[in-house]
Formats: structure tokens, C-alpha cells, sequence
């Protein structure tokens, strides 16, 4: 039997890339299983030890979906948003907002709970952000329930625009995927990252139509036009709300460089994983 | 101290024992581990070992960064080459390891062992040097890594085989074996929250050690199971042995002694010696008894106003069977009944091997200033280098009037028995065939 040879030297990585990218690729088949068996052991972990179990994960969109109800019933919120109810308008948003913010979080966090696992065990560490990634998926899949629920409940009009719906949430998604993975070499090491993401997600969801239509002028429009997550949440709505996609352009160039950052983030995360685990310790 | 040990090396072939050698063939494609001129360096202060690390990633990354530091393959690094505040973890280790053959690493804590086994399982890159491991790796440098505490035995069964890299078939074929080797039938089903540390070690040696690896490292992951499950586990090492190539760390040096081909020692990343594992054990233990004086802890009762032990640096060399005298002087305020006297033998590996027990003896300790002797007729111990616990407690039992942990050394020398520190007299053997 032929045995399999590794070799590990301080050699770079980068001298030779065709192999590192059948590496990467190798791994990421082998780690396909892998990864599943992580994210049913995070998913199963994180429920065992409750009274309610999966209802934990309807609620907190529940929650704030009330939030948006209760706003609205009252007229606190009036905010014209033309052939879709506001209600609908603004849950469908933060939806579509918190898959982004996941999709950001996923890497630096599930890398962060897997350190004792990796300054241990040699395995195909991708396994460990595709988990991350299908836990994403996950929780998005859990809102979707209620986002339909809302949206018949508005009757929001659907069109044929739904069918190009995967799309715009796979460009959200890769978005969010391709700031994540370039945080986290950073972020393993410093704990500033995690701490930071959520109080800029706060921030940044004000200056990106989230919860109010994309203006054409002032700063809220400049901030509409050059905010690289505006065109896809817009565009991720759109396409919900059966209206017309009015930022297709921006929406394919940015998913575009989004998956080239994707794929660079990968390598890049390969590359720096020894480095990382020797600063980890344990 | 250390430094009086002069390193050594000699050609590895010529230092296994005949029997590996009958074992394994040494045929050059067998080389399944082939470690040259490895060094890794680390950085003691936090903050900045997380800057380096930063620097490091960038280096990685930057294309046009012919190296991260093979500039110092071939030569062996020098200070020049470590950043402010770092250390080599590991420095310039080579070794060569063909089937069959099980290295074990001696040193003490901190001398690189598990940092170099990091390494070797790619978990961490080497600063200098390279490489090579053939065949399927199988690490145990923690057990149990990745046990998730909620879910169950069975269900963190699959998952920990996901991680080193067995397929669900394979563990199909095999969860049988692998419960009954740990031993845990009736928690299998239960969380692993409720293992107690011992179980977790016995399911994570079973996993572990069901994926018939060509290589296989071993951190000193046994020492938590309880005695059985360790001879269990020696045996499983045994029977695999000779298929796959060990390297082996354990503080247990009888089990070392018996089945490593060849041992390093090691100290401050260094290899300080590689060769026979008897040697290698004899180096460390005369390192560890030349500095280990500095244990040394004594506990007096408030009326005792000092308190010597005379005589004992440096270590009292005995011959086995011979006596040995124990001085101490001390001044006490008042008269001292005792109830419990005795002096306690302590080994390397922390066993209490002997006890001369002078509780019968020793009425009391007097008031004043005086001067007090100790002798032990008989001192039967194996050869090697004891530490002496002296305990003396009041006569209620409870009050301590002198306790000195490792407050002497002996050097027994002259009888070299196998694995253990007393021999019995022995008597005939005999033996009746019943069915020829």
C-alpha cells in the first residue's frame, strides 16, 4: 500500500500554489462529513439543556417581529414604503440583515470555540468553518419560517422575482463570509474583533437600509450608493417582494469580489492556521 | 545541574537493540518519520507573542517572501535569529524513525516535549529545519479533545473519529470493540458530563487507537487511567508496535524503559541526549536529583526554634543493603511527646517505595538544643536516587512537629533490579508438567 507523505517545513505555502489548492480542496471534501457531525453536535448541544429545546430558536425573530408589529399598530414608525407594509418592510430587512451579520460572525466565533480541539488534533480545519457556515444556514432557514409567515400575514405581493431570491441570499451570504474569513486570522488572535463586530453591525445596520427604503439624495443616499451591503440587502428584498431590481449592477460586482475575497480567505486562513494554533497554547 | 551532562550523539542503528531489529526490517522506504534540524521558537509574554504571530500570518502570505526563516535550514539557529523576548521551544532536533521503532521523549516540564509532538503532527509549523511523516498519523496529545460534554459516549464516539480522520464505516464495524475496550457500556448512552476524568481517557485511548496508525504519538496521556486500564492500554501499544512507529512520552519509566527502541533527552528545546532508553532514563534522573533539592519544604512545630539536617549535600551515596544515619539538630522551647516518626523513601516518578518507621523509638523530642541520628539498618532499595520525607507528628496524632518533604537525597547504589525498588528473596522454582 502506497503510504501518504506530508512534509512540514517553514517553507511558504504560496511558492507553490497549484498544490495548495488541491490541498484545500482535498480537505474540504474530506472535511464535508466532518463538518456535518460538528454542526448536529452544535446544534443538538445547544438545545439539550433547555425546558423548550427548538423554540429557542423561533424567538428571538418572534420577538422582534412583535417589536415591528406593536410599532406599527401604533403608528410610532411611518415610514412610506410604498406596496409593502412597513411591518413587513423593516422584519423582512433585519432578517436579511442578521443572515449578513451571521454569516460575518460565523469564522471568528466557531474558530474561537474550536481552539482546544485545534491546538490539539490534526484535522481538516476547514470542517470547522463550513459548520460555522451551516449553522448560518441554519438559523437563517428558522427566520425564513416566520418571514414567510409575516409576508402572508401583510400580504405582500410576490413575483416572479422570488426565483432569483437564492441568489441574493447566496451574495449576502459570501458577503458576509468573505469579511468573516478575513477577520479571522486577526480575530483568533485578538479578542478586539469579536468584541467589535457587534457594536459596528449595530452601527453600520443605521447606515444601510435596513429598517427604511434606500434614498437617491443627501447622506443617506451617498451612504445607499457606496455602502457595498446596501445593493445586496435592497436586491435581497426586492426580489421578496416580487419589485423591481433597481441595484442589479452594483449587487453581481460585489457578489463577484466577494467570492474572489471567499476564495482568497480560504487560503489565506490555511496558511495562517499553523501560526495561529502556535499562539493559542494549551 | 544540566549542564555537567555532555550531550551526546551516536548513529541511531547503532543503538537498537537487537530485538526491534528482528522486529522491523530496515529497509529505507520504512522511514516513517523523519525529523532534520527542527526548531521552533515561542514567546513567553502574551501581548507580544500575539504580535509576532500577527507578523507571522503577514510573512505567510506575502508572495513574495521567499522563506519564514529556512534561511537557518542547514546550519543550527542561533540567538541572532530569535526576536525580543522569545525562546526556542524546540531547537535543532533530528531523528529518523522506521517501523517498529518507539522513541520515547524524557525531559521535564517544559523541555519542548509536546511543543516538538505538535509539530510532528503538523499542528504547528517548525521555525527551521523540515519534516517528513509518512503513513496514517494517530496523535493522542489530548484526550478527549473535542468530546463534547453534553452530548453522549456513542454520539461523541463518531464525531472524535470524524475529527482523527475514521470514516463511519470503519467505527461501525468497530463502536463494539471500542466500548468494550473502554470499558463503559453502561454510560455509553449517558452524557459524557458525567464521565468521570479516567472514563473520558479510556474512550479517547480506544477511539484513538482503533484507527491502526502507521505513526503513533503518544503524550502523556495515561497517566489518568487507573492502573488496569494502564496495563490494558501497554498492551495495545505492544500488540501494535511492531506495525507503526511511536514516539512515546510518559513519566512512567519502567513501562518506557520496556518497550521505547531508543529515547531523547530533553531539556530547554535542546536534545540533550539520543540513544538507549536506559541511558537516556539514568541522564534524566541524575539531572532531576541534582536539582530537585530545590522541593525542599519543611513544616516545624511553633516550639521548635530551628531545625538542621546534617550531612545530606551533597547525596549520601549508599550501598544497597548498608545502613544509612540521618543527623538533625534542633532546638526546642519545651519537650515534645511523639506519636508518629518516620523517614519516607520517595522515588522519581513520586512513589513512596520504602518507610523506616521510628514511631516506636522515638519518644520525644526533648527540650533544649540537641542532636539527633536516625539509622536504617537495611536500606534494600534498587539503584537510583531517593528523596527522604521526614515526618515526625505529636502523640494526639494531629499536631505536626517536623515534616520535611525531599529534605535529603540518597544515591543507592550497587544493585540494579528491573522496574521496581525493592526485590524480595526469592525461593525455588518448580516446575510439574501435568500434560506433556
Amino acid at each position: 500500500m502506497e503510504l501518504c507523505e506530508r512534509t512540514y517545513s517553514p517553507e511558504p505555502l504560496l511558492g507553490s500554489p497549484l498544490k495548495l489548492i488541491k490541498a484545500l480542496g482535498t480537505d474540504l471534501l474530506a472535511g464535508r462529513e466532518l463538518a456535518w457531525r460538528l454542526f448536529m453536535r452544535d446544534l443538538s448541544a445547544q438545545y439539550r439543556q433547555t425546558y423548550f429545546g427548538y423554540v429557542w430558536a423561533f424567538l428571538p425573530p418572534l420577538v422582534a417581529s412583535l417589536t415591528f408589529i406593536f410599532l406599527n399598530s401604533q403608528g410610532i414608525v411611518a415610514i412610506d414604503t410604498g406596496a409593502v407594509p412597513y411591518a413587513a418592510f423593516a422584519m423582512m430587512g433585519t432578517l436579511l440583515w442578521q443572515v449578513f451579520v451571521d454569516a460575518v460572525t460565523a469564522p471568528v466565533q466557531t474558530l474561537s470555540a474550536a481552539k482546544p480541539m485545534l491546538s490539539k488534533i490534526n484535522f481538516p480545519r476547514e470542517a470547522i468553518l463550513l459548520a460555522g457556515f451551516y449553522m448560518v444556514l441554519f438559523n437563517f432557514a428558522v427566520r425564513m419560517v416566520l418571514l414567510v409567515g409575516v409576508m402572508l400575514w401583510w400580504h405582500v405581493p410576490v413575483g416572479l422575482g422570488l426565483a432569483f431570491f437564492p441568489v441574493a441570499l447566496a451574495g449576502l451570504l459570501l458577503s458576509g463570509t468573505a469579511i468573516g474569513l478575513a477577520l479571522a486570522p486577526i480575530g483568533t488572535l485578538y479578542g478586539d474583533i469579536s468584541k467589535s463586530i457587534p457594536i459596528f453591525a449595530q452601527f453600520l445596520m443605521l447606515l444601510t437600509p435596513v429598517v427604511y427604503p434606500a434614498r437617491t439624495e443627501g447622506l443617506a443616499g451617498l451612504l445607499a450608493t457606496w455602502n457595498p451591503i446596501s445593493p445586496l440587502i435592497v436586491t435581497a428584498r426586492e426580489t421578496l417582494s416580487g419589485q423591481d431590481l433597481t441595484l442589479l449592477l452594483p449587487f453581481s460586482i460585489i457578489t463577484l469580489v466577494s467570492l474572489l475575497v471567499t476564495f482568497a480567505g480560504l487560503i489565506a486562513f490555511r496558511l495562517a492556521m499553523p501560526h495561529l494554533i502556535a499562539r493559542m497554547g494549551g | 545541574m544540566l549542564t555537567t551532562l555532555t550531550p551526546v550523539e551516536k548513529p541511531l542503528n547503532a543503538n537498537r537493540s537487537a530485538g526491534s531489529a528482528a522486529l522491523a526490517p530496515t529497509r529505507s522506504e520504512d522511514v516513517l518519520v523523519d525529523v532534520q534540524h527542527v526548531s521552533k521558537k515561542f514567546c513567553r509574554d502574551l501581548k507580544r507573542s500575539l504580535w509576532y504571530g500577527i507578523k507571522d500570518v503577514l510573512n505567510e502570505l506575502n508572495p513574495w517572501q521567499k522563506s519564514t526563516g529556512s534561511r537557518f535550514t542547514s546550519a543550527s539557529p542561533n540567538e541572532q535569529d530569535l526576536r525580543p523576548g522569545e525562546f526556542w521551544a524546540v531547537h535543532d532536533v533530528s531523528f529518523q524513525l522506521r517501523r517498529g521503532e518507539c522513541l520515547g521523549l524524557i525531559g521535564h516540564n517544559g523541555a519542548g516535549k509536546t511543543t516538538l509532538l505538535k509539530i510532528l503532527n503538523g499542528l504547528i509549523k517548525p521555525d527551521s529545519g523540515s519534516i517528513t511523516m509518512r503513513g496514517r498519523v494517530g496523535a493522542l496529545i489530548a484526550l478527549g479533545a473535542g468530546f463534547n460534554p453534553i452530548l453522549t459516549g456513542r454520539e461523541n464516539i463518531y464525531i472524535n473519529a470524524a475529527i482523527l480522520g475514521i470514516s463511519k464505516k470503519e467505527i461501525d464495524a468497530q463502536i463494539d470493540s471500542i466500548i468494550d475496550f473502554a470499558d463503559i457500556r453502561e454510560f455509553i448512552d449517558s452524557p459524557v458530563q458525567s464521565y468521570s476524568s479516567g472514563m473520558q481517557v479510556r474512550l479517547g485511548f480506544a477511539i484513538a487507537t482503533a484507527m491502526k496508525p502507521d505513526v503513533l504519538i503518544l503524550d502523556e496521556v495515561l497517566a489518568v487511567g487507573d492502573a488496569a486500564f494502564r496495563a490494558k492500554c501497554f498492551k495495545r501499544i505492544g500488540s501494535i508496535a511492531r506495525d507503526c512507529a511511536i514516539i512515546f512520552v510518559s513519566h512512567d519509566q519502567s513501562q518506557m524503559a520496556r518497550i521505547c527502541t531508543q529515547a531523547m533527552l530533553m531539556s530547554s528545546g535542546r536534545c540533550l541526549y539520543h540513544g538507549t532508553t536506559a541511558e537516556a532514563i539514568d541522564q534524566y534522573n541524575a539531572a532531576q536529583a541534582a536539582k530537585s533539592g530545590t522541593a525542599y519544604t519543611l513544616q516545624t512545630h511553633e516550639a521548635i526554634q530551628s531545625f538542621a539536617l546534617l550531612d545530606c549535600t551533597p547525596p549520601q551515596t549508599v550501598q544497597a543493603g548498608s545502613s544509612l544515619t540521618l543527623k538533625l539538630k534542633l532546638k526546642s522551647q519545651k519537650r515534645l511527646p511523639v506519636g508518629i516518626a518516620f523517614i519516607n523513601f520517595v522515588d522519581l516518578a513520586a512513589t513512596t517505595v520504602g518507610q523506616a518507621d521510628f514511631s516506636a523509638r522515638l519518644e520525644a523530642i526533648p527540650a533544649g538544643e540537641s542532636e539527633l541520628s536516625l539509622t536504617i539498618e537495611r536500606v534494600d532499595l534498587a539503584q537510583g536516587i531517593y528523596s527522604l520525607n521526614l515526618a515526625i507528628f505529636a502523640s494526639n496524632r494531629q499536631e505536626t512537629l517536623v515534616h520535611g518533604v525531599s529534605c535529603a537525597q540518597v544515591n543507592v547504589a550497587g544493585a540494579p533490579y528491573m522496574w521496581c525498588a525493592y526485590k524480595m528473596p526469592l525461593g525455588a522454582v518448580d516446575i510439574q508438567i501435568i500434560q506433556a
